[in-house]
């Protein structure tokens, strides 16, 4: 049972990766214009009835960081009101606690770079190196990673958390960092992707020519595994910049908070004894948290039409 | 699609890489992290929950007394009912509301589809923490929208944080941030419908929906099976929402609403590291097993 559960997993997986090769321009022009059928106008009252409330949260949120903490409580959320003060509240987000909100981002930065780009590398070399290499233990290597892609990951977050603070690696960065680094779904990902992108004979005339292999891999390997790259890249990415329960579980010291764990705390603040009320910040906070993604949502639209696609396992 | 499997088949199954230890050099590091991240607290848990530690006595080997205490825990079958009961109904919502945006804008009659596709995915750019805050102010009675709406009619809208509404409440948060991931799943699998499928189905004299029952639903079902299983297995470890949502409406949203916060609140207000590992352990293995029974039963479905 396990073991037809993981050839499942695995084709299912491999066809995911197949899309990511294949999304993009190969339906373009499927029906000729003569024969393209009729605008249905139902199917797009519908889909703005979705549109809306896909859009209705983030209106309101857009809306709302344009108010102060009393207009918040006290006029309609879906229309502005007096006074205006978005930059007040910018202000307010960038300076409240001395900056600490500046600390969180960079700290979040810091989480995506260090721990997304750490991961998109480990799983680029192993999955290379599974494609390509026959060595000692790569069965073992392979049937562990096949097996860890069905864990679910939040299942490990408070083992790792009672593990971690016996090595008393708690509440410090590595605590939030190590876990990010291991992507068995995307190892495997790139494992699937180097064995079809890049060719063994390519290697063997690299080897003919008396190349080492890890310079193979950085001057010509690496070229061909670029889109599975960026795949993997942004699947980590979005993983990283949403990361809450393991910081939340990991870290004591807001210094070393990420965006969500801090902005969490702000919004408690109301609920706490002698805490000061500042909803309004929570709201700015949130807009200029996800500002960013949604830009580079909007402009990277090619790559993670393709990449977000093939991470369909993942979620 | 079975021009890019046979050359592959021949390179991965026939052609063997290089032999010898260099292969390590890759893989090595990716393995090293792998056994400090993964399986040495997946070994911790399982050695922890065979100890109690208790005042009196200290640190005692107890066999598997954790697992009979989890197994007859009111507290987590509840809050695994709890779950279950979100996962119910928020998993078919959202997946046929994906479904439904996908078969639309793959459809070619809908105007602007492209601009629709942009803009359902669009929440998933949003972290599951601040679309929990959002959601949680426009529920408050105090300054969200529900509030608003029900002064504005005059009368009292149900709490959507009261005990009634607080799953659906949560399920929404949910659906509103992974519609538009799951059907971005289905758009690409439509894609990789051959066209001549459509030209036939065309010269058969096929309407819309006989392609979409015939055709595109038949070719979707590897993505429903995997969108399934993900979505099952992320209402099993359900934790982000409630816990944020939380101090809105404490008294509903109890610290062990979900199995993961049950395990959390057992780690960090009890100290109860055993059975906070114990727990871990069983939701992390019911959520495995509601995940095979969903490949199971989507692979049997595809013979």
């Amino acid at each position: 049972m396990a073991v037809a559960f993981d050839d499942t997993l695995a084709r299912d997986a491999e066809s995911a990766t197949r899309t990511l090769t294949t999304v993009g321009s190969r339906r373009r022009g499927r029906r000729p214009a003569s024969r393209r059928p009729q605008r249905s106008w139902w199917l797009t009252a519908s889909m703005f009835l979705v549109l809306a409330y896909m859009l209705l949260p983030l209106v309101w949120l857009v809306v709302s960081s344009t108010k102060t903490q009393e207009s918040l409580f006290t006029s309609f959320g879906l229309w502005f009101a007096q006074p205006f003060s978005l930059w007040d509240n910018l202000v307010g987000v960038f300076t409240y606690d001395g900056g600490i909100y500046g600390q969180w981002l960079l700290n979040t930065l810091m989480y995506v770079v260090v721990g997304a780009g750490g991961a998109t590398l480990l799983a680029t070399l192993a999955g290379y190196g599974l494609a390509k290499f026959d060595f000692t233990g790569k069965r073992l290597v392979m049937a562990l990673v096949i097996g860890a892609i069905a864990i679910p990951a939040t299942a490990l977050t408070v083992p790792t958390f009672l593990l971690f603070s016996n090595l008393g690696l708690t509440n410090t960065p590595w605590a939030v960092i190590l876990p990010s680094l291991i992507s068995p779904f995307g190892m495997f990902l790139m494992w699937v992707y180097a064995r079809d992108a890049v060719p063994t004979e390519l290697l063997e005339a690299a080897r003919m020519d008396g190349a080492g292999e890890l310079r193979t891999f950085f001057s010509i390997s690496s070229r061909m595994l670029g889109p599975g790259v960026v795949s993997v890249l942004l699947l980590e990415v979005v993983g990283s910049w949403n990361n809450y329960f393991l910081p939340l579980i990991m870290l004591n010291d807001p210094r070393w908070y990420p965006l969500t764990v801090g902005l969490n705390q702000w919004n408690n603040q109301a609920t706490t004894q002698g805490g000061e009320i500042i909803y309004n910040l929570v709201i700015t906070g949130s807009l200029v948290m996800i500002v960013p993604l949604v830009i580079a949502f909007l402009l990277l639209q090619r790559f993670w039409q393709a990449g977000l696609a093939a991470g369909a396992v993942k979620a | 699609m079975t021009t890019t499997l046979t050359p592959s088949r021949r390179t991965g199954r026939g052609r063997r890489g290089v032999r010898g230890q260099v292969g390590w050099v890759f893989v090595g590091p990716f393995v090293a992290i792998f056994l400090l991240v993964l399986i040495a607290p997946l070994v911790y848990a399982i050695w922890l929950s065979f100890f109690q530690d208790r005042l009196i006595g200290g640190v005692s080997f107890v066999g598997i007394a954790n697992f009979v205490d989890a197994f007859t825990d009111g507290q987590l079958w509840s809050a695994i009912g709890r779950v279950m009961r979100i996962m119910a109904v928020q998993v078919p919502v959202m997946l046929l509301l994906a479904l439904f945006c996908a078969l639309a804008i793959d459809s070619a009659r809908l105007a602007w589809a492209p601009f629709f596709r942009l803009m359902v995915f669009l929440p998933y750019a949003v972290p599951g923490v601040v679309a929990a805050l959002m959601w949680g102010y426009i529920y408050g009675p105090r300054f969200g929208l529900v509030g608003d709406v029900s002064s504005f009619l005059g009368i009292p809208l149900p709490d959507p944080l009261g005990p009634d509404f607080v799953l659906l409440a949560i399920g929404n948060i949910s659906t509103w941030l992974f519609t538009g991931y799951n059907m971005l799943v289905y758009i690409s699998a439509l894609k990789t419908i051959p066209t001549d499928l459509y030209e036939a189905a065309e010269l058969d004299g096929a309407g819309p929906f006989r392609v979409i029952r015939s055709i595109k639903l038949p070719a979707l079902r590897p993505a429903i099976t995997i969108t399934v299983m993900f979505s099952v297995i992320g209402s099993f470890q359900l934790f982000n929402e409630p816990n944020i949502l939380r101090p809105l409406s404490p008294n509903v949203i109890t610290s062990d609403f979900t199995p993961n916060m049950y395990a959390y609140t057992l780690s960090f207000a009890g100290g109860q590291y055993n059975s906070a590992a114990t727990v871990a352990i069983v939701v992390g293995v019911l959520t495995m097993i509601a995940a095979y029974a969903v490949q199971f039963i989507g692979a049997r479905r595809e013979r």
